[in-house]
């Protein structure tokens, strides 16, 4: 009984030409779809386009005084906070989540450092480490919170926003501690924002110009490259914000995934605190209230998806060089600052529309 | 013959819903067993009980012989069952080579692995490579592609691939064809078969008729939480299985027909 249907059925005869066909690979693409194809593989491509263009175009309309080692690199040091804050935002937003509390982690961290060394008297050094680790703490409770107790990201990061800028005015009862101070009895504070000289003239002008916190921050960029590339973490990392319940039925722990990466982030925070410190000589509760504006900003300009699972930390730091051009080239041209913030905003508009056209790629 | 996965007596509740109702399930070496059922009949509550993706209220679950105590999907890969699940559980941005190896990377040998955890891409990439020839599937050129990139079919491939590479005692499938072309799941079905001629034994959950009389040895009919009895293809019919597991006949009949 039944016997007949053993074997393929009678409407599958037309496939006895071999089947592997099915897997076969060879597409024809037109010129366009293989530029999409590249940009897919590629997503930082297309950030350093635009960086090379932008750099190109006001080279060739201020000349030496935009194209020259000083100005470039000068432009290496406005962005390095940023940049710092947005490698903290590149890990949460390839998990497909936001993290609004950048700033007010990296202010914190930042008044730790300066409040337990001088109203304290703790040594600077491990007033530094306390800082350190009270940015990594409040990323893991964002972590946390989305992790286990399953919070949006963008409504978790929002209330941590708001709670570590009160604590952080509370605590530091909103005085400012004076570079002068600093540079007295805690210069390690300042440690990112001394500056060393690459091809200077014998008077000591012109030439490369780096500060620390400009190195750290192409250190921290390769090293996280390398990390998100090159280690099991890092590939799951894109796994999660790719398809979490893919990811937790091949055996990735999401919730160890989500929870280190905000610490991370937090303590990427932490450091670029630090880094402000030099920059600013001074330890300001009022200062870097953009910073996660700006290092969303930067993110997006860099080609890292907002639904997670796309991008590169490299894309970001063209992002934050992008966006770093154009104010200075701006600047020297002398027009109002108001320009750059309208062609920023036009460049992420049309950043997050060639995303979406490379998406389409997958399909 | 023992069999190589055994449960006795399971019982699932969700609140006043009882999934299954003390449900036996026997898989024997080397065959091919197909669990069949109707909408809601408690198919997916068995093989999620027997993946490890949920905890039992009451039972016991063996495998060669061993009590097993699943609390993730991991203790039940690490005890050798596989799954490849209704949705493949794979990251489309990821390459085949990164999918295949989700959760369960090879490190570099040496300083680079042990304090840099660098991963070794090519050692990865050649285990990959080697399973997909071994179940004919290395048409797919480039193990360094995205997974978004193939075919349903060619994810399907991969997924088993994944499977049958780290599988050691059980393969489960869900639905492995449901959202093929007839094409891609004839592809899929002889890549089953391809499995089975390994030695593993495969779990096969389908709605499709046709494809579980084809490749199935012998059939669990589930009904209202229960295994209703299991059935040998080569001895009934279709409408027989459809008619067990709709409740239109009961099992006593079918010996009289046999």
């Amino acid at each position: 009984m039944a016997t007949e249907t053993q074997g393929p059925q009678g409407f599958e005869a037309a496939l006895t030409r071999k089947p592997e066909a099915v897997a076969e690979f060879t597409q024809r693409r037109s010129p366009v779809q293989q530029a999409r194809h590249l940009l897919h593989q590629t997503p930082s491509l297309v950030p350093l386009i635009v960086l090379v263009v932008s750099i190109s175009i006001f080279g060739a309309l201020l000349g030496q005084k935009f194209f020259s080692a000083f100005t470039l690199t000068l432009i290496l040091q406005q962005v390095a906070i940023v940049g710092i804050v947005g490698a903290a935002q590149t890990l949460v937003v390839l998990t497909a989540g936001i993290d609004l509390s950048v700033g007010a982690i990296m202010v914190l961290s930042s008044v730790v450092m300066g409040q337990f060394t001088f109203r304290y008297g703790i040594p600077a050094p491990l007033s530094v480490l306390c800082g350190l680790g009270v940015g990594a703490a409040i990323g893991f409770v964002n972590g946390t919170l989305v992790a286990r107790m399953k919070l949006p990201p963008f409504i978790v990061t929002l209330g941590m926003w708001q709670i570590v800028l009160a604590a952080n005015f509370l605590y530091s009862r909103n005085e400012t501690i004076r570079s002068q101070d600093i540079a007295a009895e805690a210069q390690i504070l300042q440690f990112f924002g001394s500056t060393f000289r690459i091809g200077a003239d014998e008077a000591g002008r012109g030439g490369a110009v780096f500060t620390y916190g400009a190195v750290l921050l192409i250190v921290l960029v390769l090293l996280i490259a390398y990390v998100l590339r090159q280690t099991a973490w890092g590939r799951h990392v894109y796994a999660v914000g790719d398809d979490p319940e893919a990811a937790e039925l091949a055996g990735v722990q999401t919730k160890t995934v989500l929870v280190t990466v905000y610490t991370l982030s937090g303590l990427i925070c932490a450091l670029a605190g630090w880094v402000m410190i030099g920059r600013l000589g001074s330890v300001s509760p009022t200062a870097g209230q953009f910073a996660n504006i700006e290092s969303i900003t930067a993110v997006v300009i860099g080609g890292i998806s907002l639904f997670g699972g796309r991008g590169s930390v490299l894309g970001m730091l063209f992002g934050a060089l992008i966006v770093g051009v154009f104010s200075l080239g701006l600047k020297l041209m002398g027009t109002d600052p108001q320009w750059t913030y309208l062609l920023i905003g036009i460049l992420i508009i049309a950043a997050v529309a060639v995303d979406q056209w490379i998406r389409k790629a997958a399909a | 013959m023992e069999p190589i996965l055994k449960a006795r007596g399971l019982v699932k509740r969700y609140g006043r819903v009882t999934a299954l109702n003390n449900c036996d399930f026997d898989l024997y070496p080397g065959e091919i067993l197909a669990v069949i059922g109707d909408n809601g009949a408690g198919k997916s509550s068995l093989i999620k009980a027997l993946s490890g993706a949920i905890r039992v209220d009451e039972g016991t679950i063996e495998l060669d012989g061993k009590p097993m105590n699943f609390a993730s999907p991991l203790n039940a890969r690490e005890a050798g069952i596989e799954t490849v699940y209704q949705n493949l559980a794979l990251s489309p941005a990821l390459s085949i080579a990164d999918n295949m190896f989700l959760g369960r990377e090879i490190r570099k040998p040496g300083i680079m692995g042990r304090w840099f955890r660098a991963l070794d891409r090519a050692a990865m990439e050649h285990k990959a490579r080697e399973k997909l020839t071994e179940l004919g599937l290395m048409t797919i050129q480039n193990i360094g592609q995205a997974v978004e990139t193939l075919s349903g079919g060619q994810r399907q491939g991969v997924a088993v691939a994944r499977a049958a590479a780290f599988g050691s005692k059980v393969v489960i499938m869900d639905e492995p064809t449901a959202a093929l072309g007839v094409k891609e799941s004839r592809r899929v079905l002889e890549l089953i078969l391809d499995v089975k001629r390994r030695g593993l034994p495969i779990v096969l959950i389908s709605h499709n008729m046709p494809h579980v009389f084809e490749v199935a040895d012998r059939v669990h009919v589930h009904r209202l939480g229960q295994r209703l009895c299991v059935i040998d293809p080569r001895r009934h019919s279709m409408s027989d299985a459809v008619a067990l597991m709709t409740g239109a006949m009961a099992p006593e009949q079918l010996n009289e027909f046999a």
